[in-house]
C-alpha cells in the first residue's frame, strides 16, 4: 500500500494523466496527501458503505446471473440449466415462457409510450403554468406534488377506490352525469385508462417541479429581448423556453421512462394484472410477471432472474437509446 | 434510480421565484388562469378527500351512502384496524426501518462521501466508477438475488431484510460527494494544520457544513424507506411494513373498502404531515437533486 501510495502523481491543476490515471486517482478537488497520515485512512472511511455494496448489491450482480443459468426455485438449489431459461424466452414455439414474457413487456412497452409523452407533456403544461406571474403560486405547486410524497401502494389503492365498480367515485360520477360508467378496473381498455391515471396522479407534480425550477433558471432578459424582438408568447415557448430546458427535459424523459418501464404496484393493486388473458392478463406488466412467477405460485427464482436480466438489458439499451436520441438532436 | 442536477445546492436555493415573460395582462385571462389552477389543484386534492372520506363509512355504508360528507361519519374502521395486532405491527416495522434505515444511510454514505470527496487514494476513481455504474443499473436484475441472498443469511422476514439491501444504495455517495466537492478546503486545511486527524476534521468541520445536504438526504431516504413497495412485498410475510401491509389487508379485505382506505391513510398520514412540515423544503431538495421515487 504505502509504496502505491508514494507514487501518487503530483496535484498539477491542468493537464494531469490519462485515463487509467484517472481511474486509479479519480478527480477530486484536494488531492494534497498529508504527509505521515496512515495510508488506510481512507479505505476505513469507505468500509461501512462498501462493505453492505459489496454484498448485497455488487455480489447479487453475480449471483443473479448464476441463478439464471441453474434451476432453482425458492425450496431448492437446483442444478445447472446452462441458458435453458433463455431459450425459452427467445423461442416462439414455446407455449407458456414465450408469450407470457413478451405479453408483459409488450404491454409495458406500451405503456411507456403512451405515457411518457402525458406525463412529460402535463409536466410543461402545469410549470408553465405556474411559471406565469401568479398569486399563491407555492401553494399550488405544494398542492400539485403532494401525490408524489405517497407510497406506491397507497395511490394503487386510492384509484382502486376511485374506480371501484359498485360505489367508486368516478364510477358513480360517470353514471350519474352520462348515465353510464365502464367498468374501470375490469376491462380494457379501461383498466389501462385507470392505471395510467393513476400514475398521472402519482408522479406529475415530480417532474412539473423540475421543470419549473429549470424554467426559473432561464434568464428573463432572454424573453425581454424577444418580446422588444416582438415574439409572441409560443414562440419565446418555442425558441427560448424548450432549447434551454434541453438537458432538464433530457434528465426528466429518462427519469421518465426508467420509473415507466418499472410499473407494478398499480397493476397488482388495481387490476391484478386483469382482465386475463391467454398470454396472462391484459395489465400484467413485465415487473408483475417477474414478480408472479419468481415470488409467488412455484416461485421459480432461476426463472424470475433470466426474465429480470432480459428486462434489465431492454431497459439499459432503452436509456441509451433514449440519452442518443435527445442528446444529440441539435446540441 | 436517481441521478442529479449537475448544480449546487447553495445556487438552487437563492433560486428566487420569479415570474418571466408574463406582464400585465387581461382580467379574463386571468382568471381562466386561475380556474385553471384551481381545477388541477382538484384533481390532485380529491382522491385523497375522497380516501379519507371512505375511510369514516363503516362496513355498508360506503356502499349505501355516495356523499363526499359521510352521512354517519365514525372511527370505527380505524378502531378495527388498530385492533389487530398485526396492524400495529405494520406501523411499528415502518417507523423502525424508516429512522434507523435513514440514519445508518446518512452515518455511512456521508463518510464514504468525504473520503472520494477530499482524500486520494489508491483505486479510488476504480472503486468511485464502480458505485456510480450500479446507479444506471435498473433495481429489477437484484430483486431475485438478493431475495436468494437474504434466505441463505436466514434473514427472510424480518426487519433487518427491510433495511439492508436499502443500506447498500450508492445514491447518498453520489449525492454527498458532490456536496463536499462544492465546499472549500481551506477551513479543514486550518484544522489539519492545528493537529486535527481526518475524522476528527469530517466530524468537526465538514459535517456541520455539510448541515443542509445531510438534511435533504435524510428527508429523501425517509421517504423512500417509507414508502418501499416492492422489496417488502417480496421478502416479508408476518413482519411487514405499512405499504406491503396493505397489499394483505386488501387481499383480505376486498368487500370492506373502508377499512382498506382506513390503512392508506394511516400509512399516509405520517408522510403528509412530514410534507406539510417541510413542504417547501422537501420540494426544493427535490427540485435540486432530481430524485425519482
Amino acid at each position: 500500500m504505502t509504496s502505491i501510495a508514494t507514487a501518487e502523481p503530483k496535484p498539477g491543476r491542468g493537464g494531469r494523466g490519462g485515463m487509467l490515471s484517472r481511474l486509479m486517482w479519480g478527480s477530486g478537488r484536494d488531492r494534497r496527501r498529508r504527509i505521515g497520515e496512515n495510508p488506510i485512512t481512507p479505505y476505513l472511511f469507505i468500509l461501512p458503505h462498501f462493505a453492505l455494496f459489496s454484498v448485497f448489491i455488487l455480489f447479487p450482480f453475480f449471483l443473479g446471473v448464476w441463478m439464471s443459468l441453474h434451476d432453482s426455485t425458492a425450496l431448492r438449489d437446483g442444478p445447472f440449466v446452462g441458458v435453458r431459461w433463455y431459450q425459452q424466452l427467445f423461442d416462439p414455439s414455446n407455449r407458456t415462457q414465450f408469450p407470457r414474457f413478451w405479453n408483459s413487456v409488450w404491454n409495458t412497452v406500451l405503456f411507456v409510450i403512451i405515457s411518457t409523452p402525458l406525463l412529460i407533456g402535463f409536466g410543461l403544461a402545469l410549470a408553465t403554468l405556474l411559471n406565469q406571474k401568479v398569486r399563491g403560486r407555492n401553494i399550488f405547486r405544494a398542492i400539485y406534488f403532494v401525490p408524489w410524497t405517497l407510497s406506491v401502494s397507497v395511490v394503487a389503492l386510492t384509484w382502486w377506490w376511485m374506480f371501484n365498480g359498485n360505489a367508486g367515485f368516478v364510477t358513480l360520477f360517470m353514471s350519474d352525469t352520462f348515465g353510464w360508467s365502464p367498468n374501470w378496473l375490469a376491462t380494457n381498455p379501461w383498466a389501462w385508462i385507470s392505471i395510467l391515471v393513476a400514475t398521472l396522479w402519482w408522479t406529475i407534480g415530480f417532474n412539473t417541479i423540475i421543470l419549473l425550477a429549470g424554467m426559473q433558471a432561464i434568464s428573463a432578459d432572454l424573453y425581454e429581448a424577444a418580446s422588444i424582438d416582438g415574439a409572441n408568447k409560443w414562440q419565446q415557448f418555442k425558441s427560448i423556453t424548450l432549447p434551454s430546458l434541453r438537458p432538464i427535459l433530457l434528465l426528466v424523459i429518462t427519469l421518465q421512462v426508467i420509473a415507466s418501464f418499472q410499473l407494478v404496484g398499480q397493476p397488482q393493486l388495481m387490476t391484478g394484472g386483469g382482465p386475463p388473458s391467454e398470454a396472462g392478463g391484459e395489465t400484467t406488466s413485465v415487473l408483475l410477471h417477474v414478480f408472479n412467477v419468481g415470488f409467488s405460485g412455484r416461485r421459480e427464482l432461476s426463472l424470475g432472474a433470466a426474465m429480470a436480466l432480459v428486462v434489465a438489458a431492454i431497459m439499459v439499451v432503452v436509456s441509451i437509446i433514449n440519452f442518443r436520441l435527445f442528446s444529440s438532436e441539435r446540441s | 434510480m436517481a441521478s442529479t442536477l449537475d448544480r449546487g445546492l447553495e445556487k438552487d436555493q437563492a433560486v428566487e421565484l420569479r415570474a418571466v415573460g408574463t406582464g400585465r395582462r387581461g382580467g379574463v385571462g386571468r382568471i381562466l388562469l386561475y380556474l385553471l389552477l384551481f381545477l388541477i389543484a382538484a384533481f390532485f386534492v380529491l382522491p385523497l378527500v375522497v380516501v379519507v372520506s371512505a375511510s369514516f363509512k363503516y362496513s355498508a355504508e360506503i356502499f349505501t351512502d355516495p356523499g363526499i360528507l359521510p352521512a354517519d361519519p365514525g372511527f370505527e374502521n380505524y378502531a378495527a384496524l388498530f385492533a389487530r395486532a398485526e396492524f400495529v405491527d405494520w406501523f411499528r416495522n415502518s417507523a423502525i426501518v424508516s429512522s434507523v434505515g435513514t440514519f445508518v444511510t446518512l452515518a455511512i454514505t456521508s463518510l464514504s462521501a468525504y473520503a472520494f470527496a477530499r482524500i486520494d487514494f489508491p483505486f479510488k476513481g476504480m472503486l468511485f466508477g464502480l458505485l456510480i455504474v450500479t446507479l444506471v443499473l435498473p433495481g429489477v436484475m437484484f430483486l431475485v438475488p438478493q431475495f436468494k441472498l437474504i434466505g441463505e443469511m436466514g434473514l427472510y422476514d424480518t426487519l433487518p431484510a427491510l433495511v439492508l439491501p436499502g443500506l447498500a444504495g450508492v445514491f447518498g455517495v453520489f449525492f454527498l460527494r458532490q456536496f463536499f466537492l462544492g465546499l472549500p478546503v481551506e477551513l479543514e486545511e486550518a484544522a489539519y494544520v492545528d493537529g486535527a486527524s481526518r475524522l476528527r476534521t469530517f466530524f468537526s468541520i465538514a459535517l456541520p457544513l455539510a448541515g443542509p445536504a445531510l438534511a435533504t438526504l435524510a428527508v429523501i431516504t425517509f421517504l423512500a424507506f417509507w414508502n418501499d413497495y416492492l422489496w417488502p412485498v417480496i421478502i416479508c410475510q408476518d413482519n411487514c411494513p405499512l405499504p406491503a401491509g396493505l397489499r394483505l389487508l386488501q387481499r383480505q379485505y376486498t368487500g370492506d373498502p373502508g377499512l382498506v382506505m382506513a390503512g392508506a391513510a394511516v400509512a399516509a398520514i405520517p408522510v403528509l404531515i412530514l410534507y406539510l412540515a417541510l413542504q417547501r423544503y422537501i420540494v426544493q431538495s427535490v427540485a435540486s437533486s432530481g430524485i425519482k421515487g
